[in-house]
């Protein structure tokens, strides 16, 4: 396999990647501070993509549907929070997961009756839509290339805010020591809406960017949540840089499993049966890493400090 | 400044307080004692609803605010040091101290963390140390520098000076004495009946969810027999 295709695949990976990561950034910091197992979560990616797409469409500018995306997403995760998920804190794990579940259900007819079950398409901004030559011989979407700028630029913020805000302190604090930290007379309250919020926010992030390279339509979350999960608990719930490594080494080896497997069983193996194997192993790639990385660390690779 | 009025709460089914009348005047010192399980705790809890009431009235600077959530109480200008001293462990010492700090509702001296450090220089040597960290001791310096930062008028210490060496309870008694000295109104649940004796301008005595005896330290030596009776095992 020539050294390009690879370094390329990486990149990919590395794209798909930074997506994750924008979705367990959010799922890990609720479930890390406020115990709670949200499986709307890729309610509010499918909330992002489409309101992205829709107000770019009317507005021909993909930034202002970016705007829309990120806005709409983190309103209608707050509202979520106000409204239901509030009720949810104290209660147990199976609970979330019921009352999360109907959300998800709930966000799909809401989408299917509002715009109606055929998926929207999304164009990557103009600026955007060429090709950077990264090395000779090796061009590179500058649209993924943007993406991956992003989600580097959101986890230096992330770090920035939890480690060295007021607000990270208290959202910090909170995770061991909620009555204490309202005892001293911080909202707590008001700071797990803001917590929900932003985590909402950072899902409509991704299901926006994710728009112009797959389709946005109804379910799409639901395709991304499963390996979300799979992320957080590779990298250790509660913590954001594990989310960071777990959903680089997911995106990196999803993609590349499926792009060097069915050629290194190809060189044993009639065609036809490699790529059916080959294809096989490479949807179970991550499960298996995830395994290997609980046998290792049965917490994940950065278990959160008093999680 | 904070008074209470038949006040009443429990777990669940479980009655714990029955009908605590309590008051606290700007400037005193107030004990609250009782052996274990008494509701000494379950009434710090009911004041700042960290705990529900079921029944009864809350006053502060004689408004009433029963009902108000945890964090408007202490808006109020009451601040904490909770029985385990419940120090944030993920958090620097330095980070424990700024996090939930906040500004002097009205003007005077404020409590900023070079006031802290000056209370207790070793917090300043542990500044960046996780508060995890720390000895017993220590950590109780923190919770009490914690309090501090939110610069209340009222400040609750519940069983501050509990399983702490003689020598490091006898540095953490001294700064009670500084804070009192320096006018700051005081709710203290504490075991130490010759410390609190010499430290408190009034007493009272919880048995079995209610205060059952009430005075200051003249009535307190007076009663000593009955009192014995009422806060030992």
């Amino acid at each position: 396999m020539p050294a390009l295709l690879f370094v390329e695949q990486v990149l990919n990976g590395l794209q798909f990647g930074v997506m994750l990561f924008l979705m367990a950034a959010g799922l890990t910091l609720v479930f890390g501070i406020m115990r709670l197992i949200n499986l709307a979560h890729g309610s509010f990616y499918m909330v992002g993509a489409y309101l992205c797409a829709l107000a770019a469409g009317a507005s021909g500018s993909f930034l202002l549907g970016l705007l829309a995306g990120l806005a709409g997403a983190a309103l209608v995760g707050a509202a979520v929070e106000f409204l239901v998920i509030r009720r949810l804190y104290d209660r147990d794990h199976l609970d979330q997961v019921l009352a999360t579940f109907g959300l998800i259900l709930f966000f799909n007819e809401l989408v299917k009756i509002l715009f109606g079950p055929r998926p929207l398409l999304l164009d990557p901004p103009a600026l955007l839509s060429g090709a950077v030559e990264l090395l000779p011989g090796l061009p590179y979407p500058a649209y993924r290339l943007a993406i991956i700028g992003v989600g580097i630029a959101v986890a230096l913020g992330l770090y920035l805010l939890i480690r060295h805000s007021r607000l990270g302190m208290i959202i910090r604090a909170g995770a061991t020591h909620r009555e204490i930290v309202a005892a001293l007379g911080v909202n707590i309250r008001l700071v797990y809406t803001l917590v929900f919020g932003l985590g909402a926010l950072l899902a409509g992030l991704a299901g926006a960017m994710i728009g112009p390279l797959l389709s946005v339509q109804i379910g799409m979350g639901e395709e991304i949540l499963i390996l979300t999960f799979v992320v957080i608990v590779i990298g250790g719930i509660g913590s954001i840089k594990g989310a960071l490594v777990g959903a680089l080494l997911v995106g990196v080896t999803d993609t590349l499993a499926r792009v060097l497997l069915p050629l290194a069983f190809g060189a044993f193996l009639e065609p036809s049966a490699a790529a059916g194997v080959a294809a096989s192993l490479a949807s179970m790639m991550i499960y298996i890493v995830m395994a290997l990385v609980l046998v290792w660390r049965p917490h994940g690779l950065f278990p959160a400090e008093g999680a | 400044m904070l008074r209470l009025e038949a006040l009443s709460a429990g777990y669940g089914p479980l009655q714990v307080l029955f009908g605590v009348d309590l008051e606290v005047a700007a400037g005193e010192v107030v004990t609250l004692m009782g052996r274990n399980g008494m509701g000494k705790t379950t009434t710090i809890r009911a004041i700042l609803r960290l705990l529900k009431p079921s029944g009864g009235r809350i006053l502060f600077d004689g408004r009433e605010v029963t009902g108000l959530p945890s964090h408007r109480m202490a808006r109020l200008g009451i601040a904490l040091v909770p029985e385990g001293r419940q120090v944030f462990p993920t958090l620097t010492v330095r980070e424990n101290l700024v996090a939930t700090a906040r500004p002097p509702l009205a003007e005077g001296t404020a409590w900023d963390l070079d006031a802290v450090y000056g209370l207790f220089p070793r917090l300043r040597e542990r500044s960046g140390q996780y508060a995890r960290t720390l000895s017993g001791g220590e950590q109780q310096m923190l919770a009490i520098g914690r309090a501090l930062m939110t610069n209340p008028r009222l400040l609750i210490l519940d069983e501050a000076t509990e399983g702490l060496a003689p020598r490091i309870r006898a540095e953490i008694w001294a700064c009670f004495r500084r804070l009192k000295a320096a006018g700051l109104t005081i709710l203290i649940v504490d075991k130490n009946l010759k410390e609190l004796t010499a430290f408190a301008d009034r007493h009272s005595v919880m048995e079995k969810g209610r205060i059952v005896w009430q005075g200051d330290a003249a009535a307190l030596a007076a009663d000593r027999e009955r009192l014995l009776g009422l806060l030992s095992v």
